[in-house]
């Protein structure tokens, strides 16, 4: 298989504008005719369905939860990056992309990247527009704050809830199209598979979760929004209910999965407190902006740490390693997120971890409350302010900042931390990997695109700090709409389809079929038990850093877990009911084969890049050590029943830019 | 820490509810849900139906969960859900009641789960502001004052949970209504249709069964999210504007 990643020709800059003005339109009567589904109502699917909507496609838009304002993206909180220039410190369209590209350690494609960084200002636009409430300065203009690996400020962000801020506008977008009678909406169904006729995707089938009913749906396009795969690893600050399902069922259907083993691992959550923990809590990336990372250099004050007899804020400024700093010093504590992590991994590794499981940092915000404290007595003009004055005015200052994530960190550890320095550690937070797609964002399924963290397209090994946010509206206010135009023209003929037809019958046999073989297995083990044990299998061998070892020994324990699970599994309950058991199952199900493709690419890049670390491939000082002669390639997973995958290549070409060393010292 | 736990157990809306008693094993470390979880675990080890519940982001933003506690929607602490929710706030020995949210607009599903699309209806009747993709000015082109951007954002807040309803002896759904009215009409953006928006959404909450609104204001000090009373204020401020603009 030859994969054509669409890419238009002329030069970088004019490639999507003039793209766009010569590209095939659908006329708006006919895109009355022309039906879309859009599975997932996350910042991506439904920017897109409302989008669609607005167009005049008729749209189904479909959501597992039991509304679309539920979806993850509304926990993203730190902010959404934009091209916009307004701090008139440097930025550029062209920085945006530069960063981006540089940030994925070069492993994604000029061509969408470029456009992601083009559209990124009309995403503020359209936000402002809708009446998203972004941080603005006194004199009424939007706010900027800085994030991980870039040198301006170009972060838009509503306090620490920009993710929930930006969905709830795409949300009331969606519900506009919806009270238009543009989009249908369907809440609590979830996609089980994909529906593929004449080699075209042309519907999915669902099961209603209320009822457990399985039922055919059929569009003339399929378009999935239904986010990353970070719950393979069980722990992660991902959702409870976040899966690969969708993803996966269309890579069983002959899609492509893409990168699968670049996974973004975050170097600033809460950490493990014990065995029953059901996930992790991020703290934002923008906290980097203020807080300082640091261990102490003693481990005998490490041991008093742990112990508790020792204070952190009394481990004189000296005595403390700020090893970010001191390994990168250009950047310190705003390297991108893998360095971040990686760095942490290597101090608790060697014995420096400072709570008792050894597997924490500290970040801490005194020199800020100091910092802040003393610029605000100076603005207020008080003269000669007290220590405790300065500490007073420094603290409202950082809680006018980060007020809400601090509360999150006291609500969960049950310390103060403005008091007392945060522990944080890194843990799975994005999947840059997803299904392969063309410049259009169609996958190599004709009629299938993939949007957002679902498809792999626009953050290479490693996705920066609040570029999430903007990939998903990118994707779904400003690309597909038109993109989707490219397959649609050629389907105005097509009728409504009929989902009687056989394809539609057999594929939702195929669903009952693998449900009643999960409830039929009446094993002894509970699905979440199962789940975790992938989880951890897959964050031991394949997570921070991997070697040719290790994934081997993985990729034969995760085929013996599968096994096991269809011989031992027990879903509790009936298949036609209200049962989150069985939910559960289907995913766990499908997260057990994912794993396996993404060993498999772990095992088949032998280089470090970004997220992916492998121990043999580093240079002298620890760093990543890329090996752009044999591995600039996206590489393409097509998945086979009988465990003979097959590695598609799509080689990377870059003409705009030139491959460096990623340095941040 | 063991713990009692009187749990609402209802297979479906047409079938009769009762509370059970369970025993549980805890630790102080653990959220409410987790606690919840090892108890799930637990009575699946037994081959018995597990408790059913609402939960998702885990981190008090979804508006996922949703569970009276000893009689508190979201329990006993304050701007604090259920979810965020940890078990050192609770004692040795505790009996703890868990229920479902319980009105007239939120139809039960199972043990816990209600239905609140009655919510997505009420945004559907006009809580958005009429602007299609593409059609939007530069963001920076109307400055908005900083403190009114403050007090939309503060209403934006809402998590759409349901707990100002599962707390109000009316089931009134007028604080989850008014946040959003007060939220966009605080916006310039916002401002052009904000007569429309209040007697639509309205409309919507009165349509749906939703109860009328007592100023009680129990909403705003069980909301998990501290949406201000004021808030309720303004919509009824906007409604009058918006009625007798209609005259």
């Amino acid at each position: 298989m030859q994969l054509n990643a669409n890419i238009p020709e002329g030069e970088l800059k004019e490639k999507w504008q003039s793209y766009r003005s010569s590209m095939k339109l659908v006329a708006p009567n006919n895109k009355r005719k022309l039906e879309v589904i859009v599975v997932g109502t996350g910042l991506a699917g439904a920017s897109a369905a409302a989008t669609l909507g607005e167009l005049g496609y008729s749209v189904k838009a479909y959501t597992f939860h039991d509304s679309p304002r539920r979806a993850h993206s509304i926990a993203a909180q730190g902010g959404i990056n934009a091209a916009k220039n307004y701090q008139n410190d440097g930025d550029s369209v062209y920085r945006l992309f530069y960063d981006t590209i540089k940030g994925g350690d070069y492993r994604s494609r000029e061509a969408n990247v470029y456009r992601l960084a083009e559209v990124s200002t009309e995403i503020i636009d359209q936000a402002v527009a809708q009446g998203v409430p972004f941080a603005r300065e006194y004199g009424g203009l939007l706010a900027n704050r800085s994030f991980g690996g870039v040198q301006v400020s170009r972060t838009f962000y509503a306090r620490g809830q920009t993710g929930q801020q930006l969905l709830l506008g795409a949300y009331q977008a969606l519900e506009r199209q919806v009270a238009n009678g543009n989009v249908k909406l369907f809440n609590r169904h979830e996609m089980l598979d994909v529906v593929i006729k004449d080699d075209k995707a042309r519907g999915i089938i669902t099961r209603n979760l209320v009822t457990g009913e399985l039922q055919r749906h059929g569009a003339h396009a399929v378009v999935l929004a239904t986010g990353g795969y970070g719950n393979v690893y069980y722990l992660s600050t991902n959702a409870m209910n976040c899966n690969v399902s969708a993803a996966w069922r269309a890579v069983k259907r002959g899609a492509l999965m893409a990168n699968p083993s670049f996974c973004q691992i975050h170097p600033t959550c809460i950490p493990v407190s014990g065995s029953y923990q059901s996930k992790l809590t991020l703290m934002s990336e923008s906290l980097r902006n203020d807080g300082r990372v640091w261990v102490p250099k003693s481990k005998e004050d490490v041991q008093k740490i742990r112990e508790g007899s020792l204070e952190p804020s009394h481990i004189k400024e000296e005595d403390r390693d700020y090893y970010l700093e001191r390994r990168y010093p250009a950047f310190g504590n705003l390297v991108p997120r893998d360095v971040a992590s990686r760095a942490a991994k290597t101090v608790c590794d060697e014995g420096y971890g400072v709570n008792q499981s050894g597997l924490a940092v500290f970040l801490d915000f005194s020199s800020a409350i100091e910092r802040y404290g003393k610029a605000e007595a100076h603005s207020q003009g008080i003269s000669n302010p007290s220590d405790e004055k300065i500490t007073e005015l420094g603290e409202k200052v950082v809680e006018k900042k980060y007020g809400n994530l601090f509360e999150m960190y006291e609500k969960i550890k049950g310390d103060n931390p403005y008091k007392t320095p945060m522990m944080i550690y890194p843990a799975i937070h994005y999947t840059m990997g997803g299904l392969w797609v063309d410049y259009n964002l169609q996958t190599n399924v004709p009629g299938l695109f993939a949007m957002g963290e679902a498809n792999f397209s626009d953050h290479g090994a490693n996705r920066l700090g609040a570029s999430a946010l903007m990939q998903g509206l990118a994707d779904g206010y400003f690309v597909i709409p038109y993109t989707i135009g490219t397959f649609l023209a050629d389907e105005i003929n097509t009728p409504a389809m009929d989902i009687e037809a056989e394809e539609f019958q057999q594929t939702e046999a195929d669903v009952r079929q693998r449900i009643e073989t999960l409830m039929n297995v009446d094993g002894s083990k509970s699905v979440e038990s199962f789940h975790r044990e992938l989880g951890l299998l897959i964050w031991d061998y394949c997570g921070m850093s991997r070697n040719e070892k290790g994934l081997k020994t993985a990729l034969e324990k995760v085929r013996a877990l599968r096994k096991e699970y269809y011989e031992n599994v027990y879903v509790p309950g009936k298949a036609k009911d209200y049962n989150p058991e069985l939910e559960k199952a289907t995913r766990v199900a499908d997260f057990m084969e994912l794993a396996e493709i993404m060993i498999l690419d772990a095992l088949d890049r032998e280089e470090s890049c970004g997220g992916h670390f492998r121990e043999e491939y580093q240079t002298e000082e620890g760093e990543a050590l890329r090996r752009d002669d044999e591995y600039a390639y996206v590489a393409a997973w097509k998945w086979s029943d009988d465990l003979d995958h097959e590695l598609i290549k799509e080689n990377l070409t870059f003409d705009n830019v030139e491959l460096k060393t990623r340095s941040y010292k | 820490m063991n713990l009692t736990l009187e749990i609402w157990r209802q297979e479906g809306p047409n079938t009769k509810g009762r509370f059970e008693k369970y025993k549980v094993e805890a630790n102080e470390h653990m959220s409410f849900l987790e606690m919840l979880d090892v108890l799930n675990e637990d009575l699946i080890a037994q081959k018995r139906q597990p408790v059913s519940f609402e939960h998702d982001c885990r981190e008090g933003i979804c508006g996922t969960c949703s569970m009276v506690i000893n009689g508190k929607p979201h329990g006993p602490m304050k701007a604090t859900t259920a979810c965020q929710l940890h078990m050192r706030h609770f004692k040795e020995g505790q009996t703890i009641t868990i229920e479902p949210w319980r009105a007239r607009a939120f139809p039960l599903i199972k043990d816990l789960v209600v239905d609140r699309s009655s919510f997505d209806r009420i945004i559907e009747a006009g809580g958005y502001v009429s602007v299609n993709t593409g059609q939007a000015p530069d963001g920076n082109s109307i400055p908005v004052e900083e403190q009114d951007s403050v007090d939309a954002f503060d209403a934006a807040t809402c998590i759409g949970c349901g707990a100002c309803v599962a707390a109000c002896p009316n089931a009134s759904a007028m604080l989850f209504t008014a946040a959003k009215v007060s939220h966009l009409a605080k916006l310039p953006q916002g401002r052009v249709e904000a007569d429309e928006r209040a007697s639509k959404m309205v409309a919507q909450m009165d349509k749906e069964g939703f109860g009328m609104c007592s100023n009680t204001g129990a909403c705003s000090a069980e909301c998990p999210k501290e949406i201000s009373l004021d808030n309720i204020a303004k919509l009824n401020r906007e409604y009058l504007h918006a009625s007798l603009a209609d005259a």
